[in-house]
């Protein structure tokens, strides 16, 4: 089971024939994931490392039966490589590309409003489903199969996780890394609401950051209805305000966006809210009783 | 990226935002000839810094002659400036912006910023303008207006006469009020703004809507396409160590503690920051080396890292991904042995070749400690910088 992505998704790499796009295709189909081709507008009909690439998503989808794609395009571009996935009607994009300027971002959410696609990102590590398929960046050793589900808005927190995770002798479902700009297709209630329909998965770790509000949102939906445990962490507790910490979404502005607000909000909906990063794991275990 | 008063309101001027006549100077000489050619009977001197609270600083004064505008541009050229958000060290000042006065009717607030929730751009107006808005949505939230704009629309004229009678303006300034939400957007998304701010929007007694003061950042993800716009930063109002690792393309900021910290990842960085402190320390800054880190960056990070002399040790925290422990090693004792960094390092890692990565710190026969865990990572690192 599972979500998102399993071994039956058939993935194609938007910007495949770049050093990024290369190393990462060869990495998700030696981890097992089927790599169907690859779209690079221009180079349509060549191959590049065996794999077809395709002048557009659309070409791509009729000629492989493509349904997921992800995205290593550089940042002036990938918008349009997100609207170009969504307008192939590909069920799940997952953009890794950082430093997409916000108002791009705007354009592609209003450009996805009401169409049927996905989008995970941008600027994330991508999804991995231990065992089976990844669209993305995570480390394919690390992770092993289990009943945990992880959603962070970090990516290398979310190594950080399963590694602790391994350490209690758990492994993971589906790990999504929702990416850290302040514009992004899946939120942390998208990601839940996920795991929440996936027997598999029997509970979350959720990683949050300062910046907005989508740690309490996800509070309010959690205290509502999601009954598996969670267990939770918001980086930049000691972060000052007004400052940008590395990721275009991690700002506390106007004084809201901290790490005590979202931490209290999270504690009162019935998450387990540990305060050291190195807690994680061994939170879990106890939450799992 | 952040700038001065006087350019954001001359972008703004430039999308037809009335704003105050007046011009910059870098010395108080310059500043009697603007007063001078402004004409008058007052001036008004801002001093020109990226922080709010200048006026409650010392920073804004009012002159009644041309003369006395140039004595008070004398003081505030060159005094150090310090408000509620430049910290203790306050900011030098270096140019102030010498404006034309105004006879106020009342003050007004006005902003936008992205929603992220809704995806959408928000205008946010108040009839309490001159205050700190955090102040006002704190104790009167209901004073807070908030209309949310369509990016397919723009901001529509009654979304515009709703926020003015909102802030119970008139019919004549409710049309200019329209014109001017019409030009603050347009200015929001041609300039890839990531906010701009105009607090206050002044109505005069002759009835004008002016932006009195002026606060605009733009998306630095967006700068490649405003060459324009890139040259108005100023790197003056920037921390040193952060320019030079800007150049690197490290993720660095100054912070006020004593424990250098690098690490690979935003989040993690983070996190590393908030576990030194939850052990009793203090971290003198954040640093995300990146994903892709080499040995060269490695080397600049810790360059950057050293020339803070606050630091007293360092602790390295990498989960290797991509980037293998064993490289990190490589690069670290280089950078080591080559910059002659004398303070103690914990080092903890994590992930793809970490075994090989301790036997070669082991090996280097250089002063460095190794952490299986993030905890003990940092729980050594505080003792270290303790001197224990």
């Amino acid at each position: 089971m599972a979500v998102l992505l399993d071994r039956n998704s058939r993935l194609i790499v938007q910007g495949l024939t770049g050093r990024e796009g290369t190393f990462h295709a060869k990495a998700a189909a030696a981890y097992g994931t089927t790599v169907v081709g690859g779209v690079t507008p221009g180079k349509g009909g060549t191959t590049h490392e065996g794999w077809p690439i395709f002048n557009s998503v659309h070409d791509a989808v009729r000629e492989t039966g493509a349904n997921a794609s992800v995205i290593f395009v550089p940042p002036p571009f990938a918008a349009d490589a997100i609207m170009e996935a969504t307008d192939a009607g590909i069920a799940l994009v997952v953009c890794i590309t950082e430093g997409i300027p916000t108002i791009d971002m705007l354009k592609v959410m209003t450009f996805m409003d009401g169409k049927p696609t996905r989008l995970i990102g941008p600027n994330c590590p991508g999804i991995i489903t231990a065992g089976q398929a990844k669209a993305g960046i995570i480390p394919g050793h690390i992770c092993k199969e289990g009943r945990i589900g992880i959603v962070s808005k970090s990516g290398t927190l979310t190594y950080e996780a399963i590694h602790q995770l391994s350490k209690q002798g758990m492994g993971q479902t589906t790990c999504i890394g929702i990416g850290g700009d302040p514009l992004i297709g899946t939120s942390f209630i998208g990601a839940l609401r996920l795991f929440k329909e996936d027997p598999d998965t029997e509970a979350v770790i959720m990683i949050g950051e300062i910046g907005g509000t989508a740690e309490q949102d996800a509070a309010a939906y959690i205290a509502k209805e999601f009954k598996k445990p969670v267990v939770g962490f918001i980086a930049g507790q000691t972060a000052p305000p007004g400052r940008r910490m590395g990721h275009a979404g991690a700002i506390i502005a106007g004084g809201q966006g901290t790490a005590a607000e979202k931490m209290e909000a999270l504690t009162k909906a019935g998450v387990h809210v540990v305060k050291s990063p190195a807690d994680m794991g061994a939170r879990m275990r106890e939450a799992l009783g | 990226m952040k700038i001065h008063e006087y350019q954001a309101k001359s972008v703004l001027a430039r999308f037809g935002v009335t704003v105050p006549r007046g011009e910059v100077a870098f010395t108080s000489l310059e500043a009697g000839e603007i007063a001078r050619r402004l004409g008058g009977s007052i001036a008004v001197v801002k001093a020109q810094i990226h922080a709010g609270g200048r006026g409650k600083g010392g920073g804004v004064k009012i002159a009644k002659s041309a003369d006395e505008a140039e004595q008070l541009a004398k003081q505030i050229l060159g005094m150090t400036l310090v408000t509620h958000q430049t910290g203790p060290e306050g900011r030098k000042v270096g140019r102030v912006l010498i404006e034309e006065g105004l006879q106020i009717e009342r003050e007004l607030y006005l902003s936008i910023v992205i929603d992220r929730a809704s995806a959408s751009p928000v205008i946010i107006a108040s009839a309490s303008g001159g205050m700190d808005i955090e102040e006002v949505a704190a104790k009167e939230p209901e004073k807070i207006l908030r209309e949310k704009i369509d990016p397919g629309t723009g901001v529509i004229p009654f979304q515009a006469r709703k926020l003015a009678f909102g802030m119970r303006l008139g019919a004549g300034p409710a049309n200019k009020l329209v014109k001017i939400l019409d030009s603050i957007y347009k200015a929001f998304i041609e300039t890839d703004a990531s906010m701009i701010e105009i607090n206050p929007l002044i109505l005069t007694k002759g009835g004008d809507l002016l932006a009195l003061d002026a606060k605009v950042s733009f998306d630095d993800n967006a700068l490649y396409r405003h060459p324009d716009l890139r040259d108005l930063r100023d790197l003056s109002e920037e921390d040193p160590l952060e320019v030079e690792a800007s150049k690197f393309s490290l993720n660095y900021i100054r912070l006020y503690g004593n424990i250098g910290c690098m690490v690979n990842g935003a989040g993690l960085a983070m996190a590393t920051m908030d576990i030194i402190k939850l052990a009793g320390g203090e971290p003198a800054n954040f640093l995300d080396v990146g994903g892709g880190a080499n040995a060269e960056q490695i080397k600049n990070a810790f360059r950057i890292l050293m020339a803070d002399s606050n630091v007293k040790a360092v602790l390295i925290n990498i989960f290797g991904g991509i980037l293998r422990c064993d490289v990190l090693a490589q690069g670290v004792i280089a950078a080591v042995q080559e910059l002659g960094v004398r303070v103690p390092i914990v080092i903890r890692m994590e992930g793809t070749n970490v075994e090989e990565g301790k036997r070669l710190l082991r090996e280097s026969g250089l002063n460095f400690s190794t952490a299986d865990s993030m905890g003990e990572a940092a729980d050594t690192v505080v003792s270290l910088a303790r001197g224990k």
